[in-house]
């Protein structure tokens, strides 16, 4: 091995990142230029404004759904526990027997607590009572589907109330010029932050550091394109006021959630535990690691997470019907594995993950931009799937 | 004789129907090595899986010298032995390929500050121990499947060597090295005895095993066969007790 320089806590981006980045900044611009000659561009205020919504539920989920892959483990029932625990959020403040009138912070509490249990429960039938996680996440996909579709009786359900509908990303659901400033401005001052103790904290412990142009220049990019997200966030006008937008709430939250879910993973020993039981569950269990512990922590943090989504995408809808969320499992894994994250576990990143997510929904949005038809959208989306379970195939090839 | 550091009394262990330790006593003091010898199946994992906390036994008690005193313990789980200064370096090394070599060295014992893991102080200390086994590690960060066989091994000697261990227990040790890296563990083994450790070795070379050891334990079907001193026996009196499982001469 030549000598290298050494990565502190290893690069913001790692070199698998930095590659989806480009590939995001090849496709933005490849359907900017295909959409050049008609009213909508890809790169206008508008259409990235809506990408960001349309993105923040599968956003939510992805980072959960890294970390049960990375355990070696799969959640088939994200889809149907989100239409499920949405399905619950809509009833308690919609229907009037059973909750007519209910604050909807409660209803978002139910919720978010009731898909944090199911995933427990998932995780403690994996974990502790042996059965595989395939079969024990079909069998919660037809579970939560049919039960969401009998406590409706079949209905779709609404309307939500306007405070929960804030959680959507629709008129009223974004923060606004200052406060995006606000934001941006803390996440500016946190990235340099970090950067810098850092470095320090290293040299204090006459350990070696990055050279500093490298620290500078990932500095300088992340500032830059949260520069970016805020003018386009702050560029979108609303209809009546004219004013700037803003940040959505639900991207605000999708952003809070992987942030999150970025430090627990690669910041705490919960992290460490679920990268090591996915690198080896022989060698963890024998470093005295509680791995069943942690193994349904991971299914009950998902489960948590597909409530939380469940509440956005029921917010998005404004009515719930009983199929919401159908299907969508499959493209939170889609965009996992684009993300880099492989399936036989103990690999992959929160932030690859995010990247994978908008990859996805960007190729999804271009398409229908440039007017693909949508059976042709998904035969491309499958091929690009497929594509990037080759590469990563391919890239992990060298541990073996 | 002073105290020994471990003994292990009357151990018995079933895997359903099959006794895969049957009465094994085995004692270990400070600045000894204590080699186990045998067929495969003859139960010296096994038995070294009780002493690290992985297996608990049916019957029989274990015993740790703490102070001037020999204490009866119960191991529920590796991290009780750690806690008595057992540690254990596994045949197959027991390491996360996809984490680092600071993680794997501090895997299960991880330093937090602040609800974070302390990264730096785990690198510099992962560092220092690094070197006092004499590994030769040039970037600490990657995931060490990146890393030679032997390196892969001072990891997992690094990492067992980082909490004041009393006793070593290394299981195969140098199967998967190069003569150099064999030499090298060998010479890490006796500057440890040196140090006052007390290891507990299982190799299949008999030569090493007679060139290291002080005494040497043979097992056969989970069996003791018998304990002999490594100065007064050779390869063909333990081949002669790993087959027949039968001993020839006096015993220690």
């Amino acid at each position: 091995m030549g000598e290298r320089r050494e990565g502190g806590e290893g690069l913001i981006f790692s070199i698998q990142n930095v590659f989806l980045l480009l590939v995001l900044g090849v496709l933005w611009v490849a359907f900017h230029l295909l959409t050049l000659g008609q009213a909508g561009h890809f790169l206008s205020p508008q259409n990235l404004w809506n990408l960001s919504v349309q993105t923040s539920v599968v956003s939510i989920l992805v980072g959960g759904m890294v970390l049960v892959i990375v355990a070696r483990q799969i959640d088939l029932s994200v889809g149907s526990l989100l239409g499920f625990t949405g399905m619950v959020m809509a009833l308690l403040q919609a229907v009037p027997p059973l909750g007519h009138g209910w604050p909807w912070p409660l209803a978002l509490l139910i919720g978010v607590i009731l898909g944090g249990g199911a995933g427990l429960l998932q995780g403690y039938l994996v974990a502790y009572l042996g059965a595989p996680s395939f079969i024990v996440t079909m069998a919660g996909l037809l579970v939560f589907r049919n039960a969401a579709y009998l406590i409706a009786e079949g209905k779709t359900i609404g309307p939500l109330q306007e405070g929960f509908l804030v959680l959507g990303g629709g008129l009223q659901g974004a923060i606004g010029p200052f406060w995006s400033w606000v934001v941006t401005g803390l996440a500016w001052v946190y990235t340099l932050g970090r950067v810098w103790w850092g470095r320090r904290s290293r040299l204090q412990h006459g350990l070696p550091v990055r050279p500093l142009w490298v620290d500078a220049f990932f500095s300088l990019l992340l500032t830059a394109i949260f520069g970016g997200f805020l003018w386009v966030m702050n560029s979108f006008p609303h209809p009546t006021t004219g004013q700037g937008r803003g940040i959505p709430v639900p991207v605000l939250l999708a952003i809070t959630v992987l942030l999150s879910l970025h430090w627990l993973s690669q910041r705490t020993r919960f992290g460490r535990y679920v990268y090591a039981i996915g690198g080896n569950p022989e060698a963890a269990m024998l470093a005295g690691i509680p791995v069943r512990q942690v193994q349904v922590l991971v299914f009950g943090l998902m489960g948590l997470l597909a409530g939380l989504a469940g509440a956005v995408q029921a917010a998005r809808l404004a009515f719930v019907p009983t199929g919401m969320g159908t299907l969508l499992e499959l493209y939170v894994i889609a965009a996992a594995v684009v993300g880099g994250t492989s399936l036989a576990g103990g690999s992959g990143t929160i932030l690859g993950a995010a990247l994978g997510a908008l990859i996805m929904s960007s190729l999804q949005s271009g398409l229908v931009l440039i007017g693909v038809p949508t059976e042709w959208q998904n035969l491309i989306l499958g091929v690009v799937l497929v594509l990037a379970a080759v590469w990563n195939a391919r890239f992990h090839r060298r541990r073996s | 004789m002073s105290l020994p550091l471990l003994r292990a009394e009357n151990i018995s262990l079933r895997f359903g129907g099959l006794k895969a330790l049957d009465q094994v006593t085995f004692d270990l003091h400070a600045g000894e090595v204590h080699s186990l010898v045998g067929h495969n199946g003859a139960g010296k994992s096994t038995f070294i899986r009780v002493l690290s906390g992985v297996y608990q036994p049916e019957e029989g008690r274990i015993l740790v010298r703490v102070g001037d005193a020999l204490r009866e313990v119960r191991f529920g789980s590796p991290r009780d032995a750690q806690r008595y200064g057992i540690e254990t370096i596994h045949q197959n090394l027991a390491l996360a390929d996809n984490l680092d070599t600071v993680a794997n060295v501090f895997l299960g014992r991880e330093r937090v500050r602040f609800g974070t893991l302390d990264e730096e102080s785990m690198e510099s200390e992962a560092r220092r121990v690094l070197e006092r086994v004499g590994a030769r590690i040039p970037v600490l960060r990657v995931p060490i499947h990146q890393l030679s066989g032997g390196q892969r091994q001072s990891v997992a000697i690094g990492r067992a060597l980082l909490f004041q261990a009393r006793i070593l227990i290394m299981d195969e040790p140098t199967a998967a090295l190069g003569p150099g890296e064999t030499a090298r563990v060998k010479d890490l083994i006796r500057a440890l005895r040196g140090e006052g450790l007390g290891i507990v070795l299982i190799s299949h070379d008999l030569h090493d095993v007679l060139d290291l050891s002080d005494r040497i334990t043979v097992m056969k079907g989970g069996r003791v066969v018998g304990t002999v001193r490594a100065e007064e026996s050779d390869q063909e009196e333990l081949l002669s007790m790993i087959l027949t499982g039968e001993k020839r001469k006096g015993t220690v």
